[in-house]
């Protein structure tokens, strides 16, 4: 046996799991899909005295259908997202994120709630919320709060999350008309973490760029709003030129870092690359549903 | 730690024995249940050795613990035969030669289970996807893929 002992709570609703996060915070850890989780507690990087496992909470997996968004519970399944028929024709970037996640027994078990909370610098669905711009439903016994994307990621593996509090719910708005969004990434093999990763989704009034949001992902201590490009297309329009000037701005406003997989620089370059790949293709997708 | 109590049905058969919460499932089919075809390679979810089916999925039985397995439905390798019937990716994966050492193999396996049963219009490329799951490194994949697609046909019927 690999991990650390813990004693091991399994609560049935999410105000059970809330008096017991309370309780046993900051030493407890909550268990989702366990598929980051575990590994740590297998190292023994994390040995957290209370395991609270969330697997038990059936309030917590849902994807809803609200008007504008889609409502979707901290519990789902990567996998649930990824076969949802919903999240593919109101959420396409989200459908597409997911498939870049690791591998499908991983998606099996993986949730969105703990992929956002765990807040992997080379994680998809933040970079993916930041884009798209998602807000975070979080509660304690104390009260509840709304957590806006961009103001939720704060480090590597650091969010706006306090120690007694649960994420329970994803808001996504969803995608306006004549919209296109892609989500690219490089890794070495499919299924490992990315080595850079883009995010976009551009909305088009005939040839005018009317919205264009990009992140960038694997590059920096969290995802990347790439303002810098962003500003590049809205101040000269989607031109070849444009494109090029975007993805040497993306290159100069991500923070990547050397490590076995890569150098800092080459990941610069993916930045660049991708970044134009991404914007080439969400304008083709928004042109189709114009 | 005390133990706990885990009911689940394993290939079929109900069991019920005791685990620390620690216990891994892929250590309590090996070392409660004398399981041992479910190979346990990286423990940390990379390598895909260890995948079984829970509840009709493949999953990384490192990755999950045994007390999260209560009142699930577990399917591991020794449950794909049929008595003395190999399981038809068993026999296509003898006839392609898509094993050598057999260590991968029984993660390989439970992983084309899932991908091909719960999506039986699979695609080439789908599959190479899928298969990547679990890591292979004397084959080299090709009579992996060969032996997964074949199946995919066998069982659109074609």
């Amino acid at each position: 046996m690999k991990p650390a002992p813990f004693n091991y709570i399994v609560p049935t609703s999410i105000d059970e799991a809330l008096a017991l996060l309370e309780e046993h915070a900051p030493d407890a850890r909550l268990l989702a899909g366990g598929q980051s989780l575990v590994p740590m507690m297998n190292f023994r990087l994390s040995r957290p005295s209370h395991l609270i496992d969330l697997n038990g909470v059936p309030e917590l997996a849902f994807i809803h259908d609200n008007q504008d968004h889609l409502s979707i519970g901290a519990m789902t399944r990567e996998r649930t997202i990824e076969e949802s028929s919903l999240v593919r024709r109101y959420i396409p970037l989200l459908h597409e994120a997911t498939q870049h996640i690791a591998h499908l027994p991983i998606r099996s078990r993986g949730t969105i709630g703990g992929s956002v909370s765990n807040a992997d610098p080379a994680a998809e669905y933040p970079a993916a919320l930041l884009t798209l711009k998602g807000e975070i439903v979080v509660r304690s016994k104390q009260g509840q709060r709304q957590i806006k994307a961009s103001e939720f990621f704060k480090g590597i593996m650091e969010t706006a999350l306090e120690p007694n509090e649960l994420l329970v719910e994803i808001i996504l708005p969803k995608v306006q008309p004549s919209t296109g969004s892609a989500f690219i990434e490089i890794a070495r093999r499919h299924g490992d973490y990315a080595l850079a990763g883009i995010a976009a989704q551009m909305t088009l009034s005939g040839k005018t760029v009317t919205d264009l949001r990009l992140t960038a992902c694997g590059v920096g201590p969290c995802p990347i709003r790439l303002n810098d490009a962003e500003k590049q297309i809205f101040d000269d329009g989607l031109t070849e030129d444009s494109i090029q000037s975007a993805a040497r701005a993306a290159a100069l406003e991500v923070d990547p870092e050397t490590d076995l997989h890569a150098t800092a620089n080459y990941r610069r370059r993916l930045t660049a690359v991708l970044t134009q790949q991404a914007l080439l293709k969400a304008k083709e997708r928004a042109s189709e549903n114009s | 730690m005390d133990e706990k109590s885990i009911s689940l049905t394993v290939n079929g058969t109900e069991q019920n024995a005791k685990a620390e919460p620690r216990m891994s499932l892929a250590d309590f089919l090996r070392e409660r249940l004398g399981l041992t075809g479910t190979h346990i390679g990286c423990e940390h979810g990379v390598c895909g050795a260890c995948t079984v089916i829970c509840d009709g999925i493949a999953v990384r039985s490192c990755l999950m613990f045994a007390v999260q397995a209560e009142k699930k439905e577990i399917k591991t390798i020794e449950g794909l035969a049929d008595g003395d019937t190999m399981h038809p990716l068993q026999t296509l994966f003898s006839e392609q030669r898509a094993l050598q050492c057999g260590f991968c193999t029984p993660g390989m396996l439970m992983t084309a289970v899932d991908l091909v049963d719960n999506n039986p219009s699979i695609t080439p490329p789908e599959i190479k996807a899928g298969m990547s799951a679990v890591l292979c490194r004397c084959t080299g994949y090709e009579g992996i893929l060969k032996a997964v697609e074949t199946y995919a046909k066998q069982i659109r019927g074609g």
